[in-house]
């Protein structure tokens, strides 16, 4: 049974500022279509500090490895995914505990919680074309069954967004002219959900 | 796309370096992205404190001085500052009275300066909040994330800033703030698309010998493309969307505003065209402001925003100003 302690969350802050530093470019791109241009670019900027602060002075716990993470999105990133993106790593974060060690399952219920937070603080729901509908089907698939589906699920849930019309956030003003593109939240949300996956997969 | 710029990265903070050494009359952290006015806090005064993302200059920097704002947060282009430099800006201009934060209704804006309410009266600074939503562009249903805040901000935070500088308490400067936002609607035009430094290509496709009706101030698309129209249907469309939407029985301050690249010989222009409309539907204009306030990086076209009065607002409206971009009265 894989257990996941700090040095696993830590390494999953990494693999996905990499990510995000890798994709950047066309995260911008999805956003150029339905929103402002700034997606790629401000998760850079955030998961750059993630990474720094992580390295600087490493958190003992899974929780507070995320806990950490979450604070220097907000303090960094501005814009709407700085505060959603900075809720989900803080309050999955704190529904860890204190533990040094937790389980997958343990995991999945703790990323429910911050979703949970991130739907409450946008007040989105499922459909809205948000960050929303990749997270809830992959933490409801990492619950269920393993990594690999909730990654499946994250990306299905991202390319689930494209004819939907958006109701929240900066592409919800373009109304109808917000269907046919992919969410750039959804996109995002699908990364960290992959390299989540693909690091426990190097540990198993 | 050629830009005066060093790199993309270092845009905001080489812009506040700039403003610093314009204006020694504002305190400018550029390291923290803080600008106040060099006399805050200012005893027995209500702060006045907005922000909002980079490249809509001079709001809301340009706008930071005695009459109006005590302190402005820039963000990232077209991105919303972040807690930190709210709290911080509400640290220093907080003299007791209390602090307001002007908020223009975008998603990121109203989540971080939320965030910031909280941290800050977590350190004892009493801390009220009003929305600027004004672009009737928008529908303003459950089903989108509201009307966007775009010139009516001017407004906002002219009159309200002079209420503060009077010694208005905090409930009333909040108040009067409402009563601003509320009686004002605007309008949008582009006649090109906005290019970022980040991106460096336009972040929309308007092909030539087309207008976008309804854009906002961050390059993001509007409602409608229809080929281009004369200045005058410009003012036509845009003049009857806002009086549509705020039917106005008092006289009204227009702001007739660039976009960043249009002339001011246009937008002039355009004013004479907006003036004539208002005229022809029997709306009386107390005062006009003609220029680039509420701006989207180089994105060529206008906005009107039309703000109805009672002689209170446009007394307050009239009382001296002393900022980088608004001045008068002193």
């Amino acid at each position: 049974m894989l257990v996941l302690d700090a040095a696993f969350f830590r390494r999953w802050m990494a693999a996905m500022a990499a990510a995000v530093d890798r994709e950047a470019g066309s995260l911008t791109d999805l956003d150029s279509a339905i929103g402002d241009a700034d997606h790629g670019s401000n998760l850079q900027r955030g998961f750059a500090a993630v990474a720094a602060a992580l390295d600087k002075e490493p958190p003992a716990t899974p929780g507070a490895v995320l806990a950490l993470a979450g604070r220097q999105l907000i303090s960094t990133v501005g814009g709407a995914s700085g505060p959603l993106y900075g809720t989900l790593l803080r309050r999955t974060g704190k529904a860890l505990g204190d533990d040094a060690e937790v389980t997958p399952g343990r995991l999945a219920a703790a990323l429910g919680a911050g979703v949970d937070a991130v739907a409450q603080l946008g007040g989105a729901k499922a459909g809205d074309k948000t960050m929303l509908d990749a997270l809830i089907p992959a933490v409801r698939a990492l619950g269920e069954s393993s990594f690999g589906a909730a990654r499946s699920a994250a990306d299905e849930g991202a390319v689930a967004t494209v004819p939907m019309q958006a109701r929240k956030g900066r592409a919800s003003y373009l109304g109808e002219r917000s269907i046919g593109h992919q969410d750039p939240g959804a996109t995002s949300s699908a990364l960290l959900i992959g390299t989540l996956a693909d690091t426990a997969e190097a540990d198993a | 796309m050629r830009m005066l710029i060093n790199v993309a990265e270092t845009v905001v903070a080489d812009a506040l370096r700039g403003m610093a050494a314009a204006h020694p009359r504002l305190t400018v952290d550029v390291e923290n992205r803080v600008v106040v006015r060099s006399d805050a806090p200012v005893p027995g005064r209500v702060g006045l404190v907005s922000g909002g993302g980079s490249g809509h200059e001079p709001l809301h920097g340009g706008f930071v001085g005695p009459g109006m704002l005590s302190a402005a947060c820039p963000g990232e282009v077209f991105t919303s500052p972040v807690p930190d430099q709210m709290v911080r800006a509400a640290a220093a201009v907080d003299s007791g009275q209390g602090v307001l934060f002007v908020v223009k209704n975008y998603t990121g804006d109203v989540l971080n300066f939320d965030m910031a309410a909280e941290l800050a009266e977590d350190e004892g600074i009493q801390v009220a909040k009003v929305l600027v939503d004004d672009d009737v562009a928008v529908a303003d249903s459950t089903f989108t994330a509201g009307r966007r805040g775009t010139g009516a901000t001017l407004f906002v935070e002219k009159i309200a800033g002079a209420a503060a500088e009077e010694g208005a308490p905090l409930e009333r400067v909040e108040a009067i703030a409402r009563q601003v936002n509320a009686s004002s609607r605007s309008f949008g035009v582009a006649l090109s698309a906005v290019t970022t430094p980040a991106k460096g290509t336009p972040t929309f496709d308007l092909p030539a010998g087309e207008l976008e009706l309804g854009i906002g101030i961050h390059g993001e698309p509007g409602r409608e493309r229809r080929p281009m129209m004369t200045s005058g249907e410009i003012a036509d469309f845009a003049v009857d969307a806002v009086l549509e939407d705020l039917r106005p029985t008092r006289p009204v301050l227009a702001l007739v505003n660039g976009m960043g690249a249009t002339p001011l010989l246009e937008l002039y222009g355009f004013n004479a065209e907006v003036q004539r409309v208002l005229s022809a539907r029997g709306v009386a204009v107390a005062r006009t402001l003609v220029g680039n306030y509420v701006t989207s990086l180089d994105m060529a076209g206008c906005s009107v925003t039309l703000c109805q009065v009672d002689e209170e607002l446009l007394r307050l409206w009239d009382a001296p100003v002393e900022t980088p971009a608004l001045r008068w009265g002193r």
